[in-house]
């Protein structure tokens, strides 16, 4: 693994060393001295186009654990704002010898152009780009999801996978990065996912997908699913035309408290109810619901640090390695061995 | 009229993919085909060894892009029709999306002199329909018609000319004076901040789709107009199927409606933006593999009539940046034959007659252009050019004439390629190389030039 861009990249294999990885970075966390050696000299660069205090102090907070230098570079306040291109953000970036480069971007493909473009050589984490992806966010909810799903069936979280899990992804799929990625990993694994959300807010094309698609929420629910993650309704679409109202789509799509109590009723006692955060209290989700025991909101908060550890660690350290193999020695500074490779 | 009175004996030519054949060319004129130009040729003329070329007559574009006057640092009039020639073009429509836009007789003229000065192609101005593009009021059409650029296709290309009343109105104004307008189908309102075809890859790639009825619909609205008011109308860059059943419905109704495919759309899909590659964001967007058999069937059988480039140079800070921010549009020129031979006539729908009628002869007479899309007989005009079908090259943007680096063809081996480029009886490009422009004539008033 080069770079981490999509989670339609990563093989079932591949998936299941990062969250396996992202366990025992867990254990860490779970210690006094939260903090590993591992990226000792390394530097991550969080390239934050968009804001998402969020994302960027849970990416960073994985970084130090792991000993790395790290420097945020914030598209507003820097040089960006006035013009400079992505190209020359990167290269400056290149000329600074950054080892990863953890990159948020409003424009879809952003991150793929950076890795693919021969612009920089560092490790490229995408951290939501566009609509299109936001893998160490679905990596975070996969490895929730799974931790409950070891739970219940009284299983060890690490190996497994999500065989015969139904999970509900509910909202306004056609501009979530969230879902994407989610469509993919979680089907990975082997998870069954239905997505639901009004017809205006499912992509044109999504028949392909490997999911169920369902308009009615209800109808979604009876099918006794074992998690429901509900999407962040964007502002900028509330007055779009997508829907008529934000009371319309509350009552039609909204985890509200009658679903809640449905749950209960329908004796779904294991069911989880998700949120990529931030969340609309009382629009997508209610209160009760967010705050409920079948919430797992905070819980993936925690495991997203534990889970870009472990991204992290596995690009940078299998890629010292790699560049070992092929320089002369691993004590030659980076720009030699780049120069070895590139007459090679 | 040249001056020039240096003869070229071309020998052997296989005419328009027929039998070989020798042809004279005398003082810009085809003076003699067969054996009586080798009889005619005399001592002094220039002898070209053409055993196994086909000779075609000279291409002609509906479809450029010169970006001159405004963007002279992505292309000039002078740059872009050395491409031309290289590509095997004798004459090339200039857009009209230049700055300041080409909506004046002033802009045209100056772009006709240009060309006219550059001597390596025919250079003909097409006119804005509406004043700056911006699709409110019309433009002057008939003073642009009535200028020493004497233009006769008139488009809003980049935009759509939208506006119903608007469209009908300059499709009836041309009538005056046998003008055309030829329309980017595009529906602005379903196409609001669009980057790809929309459809399974859109939907994975999370970037906006510009949907296919977008086009489509504009098309259906347009053959309507055009028949309601008996005007002619010519659709740019048609792109998908949908829009092919469309116009064969209207051509079979009689509607007076030529259309245009890019060399692009004939071979490219909507795939290839899986890399997110800027390379590839072109408007209208590379479709599907559906939509590019239905383009090619639709060229074949006349459906649409004619090869468009729409070259469109861009500097490469405009391609080296995020899909989203990147500029629309592909270089073409220097490429537009060999696609085009491997599209349609490696694959055995179209012959070289086919791509000489869709090439040379419709898009001349689609822009009224007298002296250009004839045939290759005697006492026609020497618009003519030799290429190699059996040669195989790879596309290398960096070597090209063009100042646009932005092929999508970059690194890919095509089959063809253009040896010489007879422009008014004179060699523009000889050996596969640049020759020199066609002089100006000394007895022509400066200010024409």
């Amino acid at each position: 693994m080069k770079h981490l861009l999509s989670t339609s990249d990563l093989s079932l294999v591949d998936t299941l060393q990062l969250l396996d990885v992202a366990e025992e970075m867990a254990a860490v966390g779970e210690r006094e001295i939260k903090k590993l050696p591992a990226l000792r000299g390394r530097t991550v660069v969080n390239l934050f186009f968009e804001d998402s205090t969020r994302t960027r102090i849970s990416f960073e907070a994985a970084a130090k654990r792991l000993s790395a230098d790290v420097i945020n570079f914030a598209a507003k306040g820097s040089s960006v704002s006035k013009g400079e291109s992505l190209k020359d953000t990167a290269q400056t970036l290149e000329a600074m010898s950054a080892d990863a480069v953890v990159i948020r971007h409003p424009a879809s493909g952003a991150p793929a152009r950076l890795a693919a473009s021969g612009w920089i050589d560092a490790a490229v984490v995408n951290a939501g780009d566009g609509t299109h992806e936001h893998p160490t966010q679905a990596l975070l909810d996969a490895f929730t999801l799974r931790r409950h799903w070891a739970r219940i069936t009284g299983t060890p979280s690490a190996g497994t996978d999500l065989g015969g899990m139904r999970i509900l992804i509910v909202g306004d799929i056609l501009h979530s990065r969230v879902a994407r990625s989610n469509v993919w990993l979680l089907t990975t694994l082997g998870a069954h996912i239905t997505l639901v959300g009004p017809p205006t807010l499912l992509p044109v094309g999504v028949g392909s997908w490997p999911c169920e698609v369902l308009y009615n929420l209800d109808d979604a629910v009876a099918t006794r699913p074992d998690a429901v993650m509900m999407l962040r309704l964007q502002a900028e679409r509330m007055n779009a035309a997508f829907f008529p109202s934000t009371r319309e789509y509350s009552r039609n799509w909204g985890f509200d408290d009658a679903r809640l109590a449905l749950l209960d009723v329908m004796g779904l006692d294991d069911t989880v109810i998700m949120h990529p955060g931030p969340m609309n209290r009382g629009l997508e989700i209610s209160s009760a619901a967010a705050d409920s025991p079948r919430s797992t909101v905070l819980a993936q908060v925690r495991n997203g640090v534990s889970v870009r550890m472990a991204a992290l660690y596995l690009l940078l350290s299998g890629r010292g390695h790699h560049e070992e193999n092929r320089g002369a020695g691993g004590a030659l500074p980076r720009t030699a061995n780049r120069m070895t490779q590139e007459q090679a | 009229m040249t001056t020039n009175s240096t003869r070229y004996l071309i020998r052997g030519a296989s005419l328009g993919g027929g039998e070989p054949a020798d042809l004279l060319i005398v003082d810009g004129i085809i003076a003699a085909v067969g054996s009586d130009a080798a009889r005619d040729a005399g001592s002094s003329a220039h002898s070209i060894d053409a055993e196994g070329l086909i000779a075609l007559p000279g291409m002609v574009d509906l479809h450029t892009h010169l970006r001159e006057p405004g963007r002279e640092d992505a292309e000039t009039v002078e740059t872009g029709s050395r491409a031309a020639a290289l590509g095997g073009f004798t004459a090339i429509h200039a857009m009209a999306n230049s700055s300041p836009v080409a909506d004046t007789a002033g802009v045209v003229e100056q772009v006709y002199s240009l060309g006219r000065a550059s001597g390596w192609v025919e250079v003909r101005p097409v006119g804005a329909v509406t004043v700056g593009l911006a699709g409110q009021r019309m433009a002057e059409l008939g003073a642009m018609a009535e200028s020493r650029a004497n233009v006769r296709v008139f488009s809003d290309d980049g935009v759509c000319v939208s506006d119903p009343v608007l469209m009908r109105r300059a499709l009836e104004y041309v009538k005056a004076f046998d003008g055309v307008i030829a329309q980017h189908a595009q529906e602005p309102r379903l196409t609001e901040g669009a980057q790809m075809n929309e459809g399974e890859v859109s939907a994975v790639l999370g970037l906006t789709g510009w949907p296919a009825v977008a086009e489509e619909s504009i098309i259906a609205r347009d053959v309507l107009l055009a028949q309601h008011v008996d005007s002619r109308l010519h659709v740019c860059h048609v792109s998908t199927a949908g829009s092919v059943d469309i116009l064969r419905w209207a051509k079979a109704r009689g509607i007076r409606v030529t259309a245009e495919v890019t060399p692009h759309h004939l071979l490219l899909t909507e795939d290839l933006v899986r890399s997110y590659n800027p390379v590839y964001k072109v408007n209208p967007p590379l479709r599907t593999a559906t939509d590019v058999q239905a383009l090619r069937e639709a060229l074949a059988d006349g459906t649409i009539d004619v090869i468009g480039t729409d070259h469109a140079p861009h500097p490469s800070e405009h391609k080296e940046c995020e899909w989203a921010q990147a500029a629309m549009g592909m270089t073409g020129l220097e490429t537009a034959l060999s696609v085009v031979q491997h599209a349609m006539i490696e694959t055995g729908l179209m012959d070289w007659e086919g791509f000489a009628r869709a090439t040379s002869g419709s898009p001349a007479r689609i822009g009224r252009l007298k002296s250009q899309g004839r045939p290759l007989g005697k006492g026609e005009p020497a618009n003519v050019v030799l290429v190699d079908p059996a040669a195989r090259w790879t596309v290398e943007p960096d070597k090209m004439a063009t100042k646009g680096r932005n092929s999508p063809f970059a690194g890919t081996v095509l089959p063809g390629r253009v040896t010489t480029t007879f422009y008014r009886g004179h060699p523009t490009v000889l050996n596969g190389a640049l020759n020199s422009p066609l002089p100006t004539d000394p007895e022509e008033p400066a200010w024409n030039i």
